[in-house]
């Protein structure tokens, strides 16, 4: 009976290893700067993980069948070896090691994003999630984004961001649209500011993903590589209408993307 | 037969009463300045609704129509007449279709049947925004039966859906039965009203209210222009 378990363990694990080695499912495909350095952190992740998952099971498998002790006179072994102190000391060891390992190899990938600036002309983008869609304000010609005011958000009248053009000059100019576009190979610097509870700002493609809280105006860089139209998706939940939040991010060209923000502005 | 003679002598009466009523106030409703102009809706996020409008809509918070008229204002005798109940008048409808409200604003009255309906392969979750009526909102996926509601209090409730930020629209409660919303040319017109002392109120949701006091005596009919202020922004 136990050599039956220990065979179905090792099947088992080699079926579901499988269609990872194969790389069945592969991530979409990676539009940024910063991607490749992410892409490269999951495979190792991956590998190091995989390799750990099939070495356990097949020498659990291995010990299970060793020691069944299914015939009689075979060899139990009822104790890890050196008791429970030996096991809690090889746990501690072998998985910080993996732990450990993956947090140092790591921290460079996700550093680079967060815990770099971005630079001087860097193109500024507000994002802001409010239930249930996303709203990008782009400064202007005068370079500056006016303030927002809660108290004057009137989403009937399209003033989701609560502009005050009357009396905020920096305001006046400010391009507010319900699709993000950018110029490809140029960096954005996008600020993000949630409108009510908390949302996620999701581009597969981009290997962006980070949420919005309310009350935190959080600030990511990146660089998009590739011309094209991606979906902005929520990923955090945020109510009813969650399932259906969504954007529209599009990757021009300089020359597009000049064309699309004057149109814009002229709907303003 | 003489219940015949009876029945005939007081329906006679009675139409020859209701036709003594036939008091009316008509007029027009205008604006003076430049109106902010209305601003494109980008219905990306919910693509169904987005190919149904080639050319973007526009936000309604302010619709003018030929000869400087202003629409969707609605105008109603606010005093002067008996308060009433439209529980039995026929339902008043409101669609979402194109992910957008039709009508804009709707007027109806306190007791009357609100049927709202679903037109859309989306969901929507209508809002309505009361202060002194109780305050609900509902979720319609596509197919699901008309939501069918009442109002006991008069008000001018903001009504938006949840999910879809930019649908917005109004409902307009009245405790009178003699009301009228403004179309291209901005012409109202309030019939069948017996001779006494009215206030008329034209109601606009960006431009605020303006009240003119009339007296009708019997069969005439009274103008009263409205003129309201447009704002820039």
């Amino acid at each position: 009976m136990a050599k039956l378990f220990a065979v179905t363990l090792l099947i088992i694990a080699i079926v579901s290893a499988i269609p990872i080695i194969r790389n069945t499912w592969h991530p979409m495909e990676d539009i940024s700067a910063h991607g490749q350095a992410i892409d490269d952190q999951l495979s190792e992740t991956m590998w190091e993980a995989g390799i750990s998952f099939l070495a356990s099971q097949i020498i659990l498998a291995w010990f299970i069948w060793k020691f069944s002790g299914d015939r009689p006179g075979e060899k139990t072994q009822k104790k890890f070896p050196g008791g429970a102190k030996g096991l809690v000391i090889a746990a501690i060891v072998l998985v910080g090691i993996e732990v450990f390992a993956l947090g140092i190899f790591g921290v460079k990938a996700w550093g680079a994003i967060y815990f770099t600036q971005p630079g001087p002309d860097a193109l500024p983008i507000q994002v802001q999630a409010g239930q249930f869609a996303f709203y990008f304000r782009y400064p202007g010609p005068d370079g500056a984004l006016g303030p927002i005011h809660a108290d004057k958000i009137s989403e009937g009248n399209q003033n989701f961001f609560g502009l005050d053009p009357a009396n905020d000059v920096d305001s006046r100019d400010d391009i507010v649209t319900a699709e993000m576009a950018i110029p490809v190979n140029k960096e954005i610097r996008l600020l993000m500011h949630a409108k009510d509870v908390s949302h996620s700002f999701y581009v597969p493609a981009l290997r962006i993903h980070q949420d919005f809280v309310p009350g935190l105006d959080l600030q990511l860089h990146f660089t998009a590589t590739k011309v094209g139209r991606y979906e902005i998706v929520c990923s955090q939940l945020c109510g009813l209408g969650h399932y259906n939040m969504k954007a529209y991010l599009s990757v021009l060209s300089q020359q597009d993307y000049d064309d699309w923000l004057k149109k814009e502005a002229a709907m303003q | 037969m003489k219940i015949k003679k009876l029945c005939f002598g007081l329906l006679s009466a009675m139409v020859a009463h209701s036709l003594m009523f036939a008091g009316t106030i008509s007029g027009k409703v205008t604006y003076t300045g430049t109106p902010a102009h209305q601003k494109p809706i980008d219905m990306s996020k919910e693509p169904t609704c987005a190919k149904q409008h080639p050319t973007p809509q526009t936000t309604e918070t302010v619709v003018t129509g030929s000869g400087n008229s202003l629409e969707n204002v609605v105008v109603y005798i606010s005093a002067g007449a008996p308060d009433e109940n439209g529980a039995s008048a026929k339902a008043v409808t409101f669609t979402q279709q194109g992910c957008h409200y039709t009508p804009h604003v709707l007027a109806f009255q306190v007791g009357q049947e609100l049927d709202v309906v679903n037109a859309d392969q989306t969901s929507h979750n209508i809002h309505p925004l009361p202060k002194v009526n109780r305050e609900w909102n509902k979720s319609q996926p596509p197919g699901s039966p008309n939501i069918k509601e009442k109002y006991d209090q008069p008000e001018f409730i903001s009504v938006k859906c949840n999910i879809h930020p930019w649908m917005h629209g109004w409902f307009a409660v009245l405790k009178t039965s003699h009301y009228a919303i403004t179309g291209d040319g901005g012409a109202f017109t309030l019939p069948n009203l017996p001779p006494g002392k009215y206030t008329v109120t034209a109601w606009h949701e960006d431009y605020g209210t303006k009240t003119a006091d009339i007296t009708i005596t019997g069969n005439e009919t009274k103008s009263v222009d409205f003129s309201f202020v447009a704002k820039p922004y």
